[in-house]
């Protein structure tokens, strides 16, 4: 019989050693996948993994991981916070449209004045457009104890037809003869969110993440607040007799976690996306959760986390078109990615013993 | 803007000291089979829009065989992973690239002012460049004649249509479809739902089986899944017709005809003008005459002499001879729109916004 | 605008279809989660019941093998789940979220082949007399043999649950798996059980809509249907009667905008197309009176330690 066995403390050698583990046990059973869809599992692993990183076009890949990701670990890092205090969001891709409708919709009305202060508004108004959508489950929760889950989720829905709403309606771009979508903020300079450093892939939304990241580890490891969110995740008895409001605390993860996801849309639709259309939505906000847990809620892990997810994206397009693996293969290895980490994860705080024992 | 871009990313390239492998970062590696890249929005597999793409791709290596390579990356989200998408493909040396949905227009402009020597194909849309073309299909063209099956056909005179966005592409078809059934049957009126999805066929069968109830026994759609029609079939006593591909396996009834999209003449035509180093950038709307849209075949379940009118109908079209929007038409809200004989021009097609007089209901903004 | 087009029996009797596979897949994570575990990944079940249900049905030429077939893959998928977090004992959230990945994946290369074939019909039940009658003929008895198993599932969970000691068992390893351990129930057992019970349920779910309400089969084809039978639990308030009403809530409601739209009721279409979801939301507020609660153990690991 196989038995766990819990550990004193969490193993600080497992800890680092799993993720590294689960990224080899998945190149090997992904690349009998690959092998048997007919693929040299070698060179897919290697086209997957090696080349964005060091192969011949990294020069274009290693930017493109942080267009990818910093998105996701900005997104991630303010999830992570709700979700250590047990407050569910998972509604931040309806944040993160709301974060870019208000965004552009500061930038389309002052079109085409030139002035400083528009990206600076945009900022705020995306911020705030996540902030306000969040605040809908988090001020029902509090006030009718309504499920957050849900809430936040039905909300995504809502936001994606008035995503659609916009681009067909009041944000279409007039010159654009009569086709969906707002005018390209890319070519509106005073609102378009430029690379910092050309090529580099380094926009002010990438960042954002950095300094969100920076921002997480501080509060949770000096700030009272970041206590109070860890003492309630872990403790949410203890953390009522210290004082804890929880109404405040779930507004607080809440507006964090919408503002932050509201950033990212509104340096999305300036950026790399550059317009409102109905299919802006890609999924960040719902990406974005499997990034936080794969970080294990950690500021650094999910900075880490997010460049490994945006690796298995940029690496599967290229899998995609030069040996012409199916998408879907590229999905389900991005799962059995996910499903090791996980599953390698119990060995973090528990010790596999062999032998007779009672089994639960 | 894209030169000072273009310029930009070779110097700090350079500076970064990334070239130096001794060769140009950018550069295509040539080789001697000509490459074909195609950036599909969808998975290959959603039975429509971009299964036919994909169609017109096989078409093409089926053509060349082994002087041509063809690339695929499925289910790319418009924006920057298209951006990205098209850009490994033009290192990687393809030669022509096309780009199948109308939200790759910007990328494709911005990728293509770093890649001259790449030829770009974007479907559906209107910016082009020195190497970008832009190529569509006129649909409308195929409900002309859809419109006038229905219309011949309708006993409750009331015809169900199910529309994916309110875009100009699919106002346009109805439109024509409008005109066209009100042609033959002046009594008939068209109920209309806005499905706003491009694909849920769960909500599109929803959407035919209320139309149905509401007494339509025509359904006309703009949403590439069979859900329509297997409602039809089962309500019983409906007639519906193919979208994007040809769906015989609801035919004869209630598949009555279909219109397809067939990309593969275009397809084939490009790639050898690439081979050929005569490609020109330009800018293509094809009907039923060059073959870039296909009747498909109109089954017995049409009265003999309404399928004789309809093929003529289609023939007329096809020869030029007849456009499907010719005066006197007006607008819905009862201005004039095209004098007796005058037929509209491609760039109020193009960005049609407004319904002809009779269609009931607005368009939602 | 011609509001006497909409016909209210047409209407009750579409909605029951349209809420048919939501309400089979909630009801299935419905006891999951009344033995305490949260499987997020109701959509990427469905789509591979959708997958496995469509191959099965068109290589046997049998509906009901199809559902068989459905109900297997369901809880297979399901299975890899019920690994991860009983054994591995890995964070339920992300193992949800996954096995939706996974599954998506996974049925878009099992159905490379499939597309465009049209699967065998499933009869409907045409009692002669009763199905003629005014009214209460066509909502009663005018339906696909799997809308009548949906609303029997929703009884018998309803039943279990309430009158077995195998349902009070489950629903105490949900409340308090410590004290269940405790009074020696297989706690993991029960929840491997139960959420084998919730894949097969998803699956035969996913399976109504590529069999029976859109018959085809196209890569992601349940579009979501997953997450709102998700959203359907916690709206029922883990009850299986509210299940049902909430389906029906949520497919009447859409139903209902399809139908003023055709009988061209000048509402906005996008804010129509919302509705659905805001009325849930509202809904949910009035229904937040009512204090019942989560399964006390939802969501939370279980190791014994002894």
């Amino acid at each position: 019989m196989i038995r766990l066995e819990k550990r004193r403390e969490p193993s600080q050698v497992f800890a680092y050693l799993t993720p590294v583990l689960a990224v080899l046990v998945t190149m090997i059973a992904g690349g009998l996948m690959f092998a048997a869809l007919g693929k040299d599992p070698f060179v897919a692993i290697k086209t997957i993994f090696y080349d964005p990183l060091f192969g011949q076009y990294a020069s274009f890949d290693r930017p493109q991981l942080l267009v990818k990701g910093g998105p996701l670990v900005l997104i991630a890092i303010g999830l992570s916070l709700g979700f250590r205090a047990g407050i569910w969001n998972i509604g931040a891709e309806g944040q993160y449209i709301l974060g870019a409708i208000f965004g552009a919709g500061v930038a389309l009305a002052f079109y085409p004045l030139d002035a400083w202060f528009i990206f600076p508004l945009m900022i705020l108004a995306g911020a705030f457009g996540g902030f306000l959508w969040a605040m809908i489950p988090g001020i029902l929760k509090v006030k009718f104890g309504t499920n957050e889950i849900l809430v936040s989720l039905m909300l995504v829905y809502v936001a994606e037809q008035l995503l659609a709403s916009m681009s067909l309606g009041l944000m279409k771009n007039p010159e654009g003869f009569g086709f969906p979508g707002s005018r390209n903020l890319q070519q509106y300079p005073s609102a378009h969110n430029a690379e910092i450093i050309a090529n580099s892939g380094m926009h002010w939304g990438v960042a954002a993440a950095l300094i969100a990241v920076i921002f997480a580890y501080v509060l949770l490891a000096r700030h009272q607040l970041g206590y109070h969110i860890r003492l309630t995740g872990e403790a949410p008895r203890a953390a009522k007799f210290a004082g804890v409001s929880p109404g405040r605390l779930i507004l607080v993860c809440l507006g964090f976690s919408g503002a932050f996801a509201g950033l990212a849309g509104m340096f999305e639709v300036s950026g790399p996306a550059g317009q409102v259309t109905i299919d802006f939505n890609t999924g960040y906000g719902f990406t974005a959760i499997i990034v936080a847990f794969l970080g294990r809620l950690h500021p650094v892990g999910i900075l880490l986390a997010g460049l490994l997810m945006a690796l298995t994206y940029i690496g599967g397009e290229v899998a995609q078109s030069s040996l012409g693996l199916p998408s879907a293969a590229i999905q389900m290895f991005q799962g059995m990615l996910l499903f090791f980490l996980l599953a390698m994860d119990v060995l973090t705080g528990y010790r596999i013993r062999f032998g007779q024992g009672e089994t639960a | 803007m894209n030169l000072t871009k273009r310029a930009l990313m070779t110097g700090a390239a350079m500076a970064l000291g990334l070239a130096a492998s001794g060769a140009p970062v950018l550069a295509e590696s040539h080789s001697e089979k000509t490459k074909v890249g195609f950036v599909y929005v969808g998975p290959v597999g959603d039975g429509g829009w971009t299964y036919e793409h994909d169609q017109g791709r096989k078409a093409v290596e089926e053509h060349f065989g082994d002087a041509v390579e063809t690339v695929y990356v499925e289910n790319v989200p418009e924006g920057p992973d298209a951006e990205r998408v098209m850009v490994q493909m033009a290192r990687d040396g393809a030669d022509l690239i096309f780009t199948t949905s109308f939200g790759y227009m910007d990328p494709t402009i911005n990728v293509a002012s770093k890649f001259p020597d790449v030829k770009f194909e974007h479907a559906t849309g209107y910016k082009t460049a020195d190497n970008v073309s832009v190529y569509s299909a006129r649909f409308y063209e195929g409900r002309a004649v859809q419109g006038h099956i229905a219309g011949s056909m309708t006993e409750s005179n009331i015809i169900g249509y199910i529309g994916s966005y309110p875009i100009p592409e699919v106002i346009r078809g109805i439109n024509s479809a409008y005109i066209h059934a009100k042609k033959v049957n002046p009594d008939v009126e068209f109920k209309i739902v806005w499905a706003f999805t491009w694909f849920d066929p769960a909500k599109e069968a929803d959407a035919a089986k209320v139309l149905i109830e509401q007494g339509a026994d025509v359904i006309l759609q703009h949403t590439d899944s069979t859900a329509p029609l297997a409602a039809a079939q089962e309500a019983g006593g409906i007639i519906g017709f193919g979208q994007a591909s040809d769906m015989s396996e609801y035919a004869p009834s209630p598949r009555v005809s279909s219109i397809i999209d067939n990309w593969a003449p275009y397809y084939i035509a490009r790639t050898q003008a690439v081979m050929d180093g005569t490609w020109e950038s330009s800018n293509t709307w094809d009907g039923i005459g060059p073959g870039m849209v296909g009747i498909g075949e109109i089954t017995d379940a049409v009265p003999e002499d309404v399928k004789t009118e309809a093929l003529a109908l289609k023939d007329s079209i096809a020869s030029g001879e007849y456009h499907p929007f010719t005066g006197p038409l007006k607008k819905q809200d009862g201005s004039d729109w095209l004098a007796e004989g005058e037929t509209a021009d491609d760039g109020t097609l193009a960005g049609m916004n407004f319904f002809v007089e009779g269609l009931e209901g607005e368009i939602p903004q | 605008m011609d509001l006497s087009a909409i016909n209210p029996v047409l209407l009750i009797a579409s909605l029951m279809v349209a809420a048919t596979a939501v309400m089979i897949a909630a009801i299935g994570e419905l006891i999951v989660e009344r033995a305490g575990v949260l499987n997020l990944g109701v959509e990427g079940m469905m789509i591979t019941g959708a997958i496995c249900g469509f191959a099965a049905a068109v290589q046997t030429g049998s509906p009901t093998i199809g559902f068989v077939a459905a109900a297997l893959g369901g809880a297979a998928l399901s299975l890899l789940f019920a690994f991860l977090t009983q054994f591995a004992l890995a964070n339920q959230v992300a193992s949800g979220l996954a096995l939706t990945l996974f599954g998506l994946g996974l049925s878009a290369l099992l159905g490379q082949g499939y597309q465009g074939i049209k699967p065998p019909s499933t009869p409907r039940i045409d009692i002669p007399v009763l199905s003629d009658l005014p009214w209460v003929g066509r909502i009663l008895f005018g339906h696909d043999l799997m809308v009548y198993f949906g609303l029997a599932l929703v009884a018998a969970v309803w039943a279990f649950l309430k009158y077995t000691r195998a349902g009070l068992v489950l629903r105490a390893v949900g409340e308090n798996h410590d004290a269940a351990h405790a009074l020696g129930y297989k706690v993991i057992r029960i929840r491997v059980m139960a959420i084998a019970f919730g894949g097969a349920c998803a699956g035969l779910g996913g399976a109504y809509i590529s069999l029976i309400r859109v018959p085809q089969w196209t890569e992601g084809m349940t579009a979501g249907i997953g997450w709102i039978a998700l959203a359907l639990v916690v709206f029922a308030s883990w009850k299986p009667w509210r299940v049902l009403l909430g389906a029906y809530l949520f497919g009447g409601v859409t139903v209902l905008q399809l139908n003023l739209q055709a009988a061209g009721i000048a509402i906005p279409v996008e804010y129509l197309s919302m509705s659905p979801y805001i009325i849930t939301i509202v809904v949910l507020v009035i229904m937040s009176a009512d204090k019942s609660r989560a399964p006390a153990s939802l969501g939370r690991i279980f190791h014994a330690t002894h």
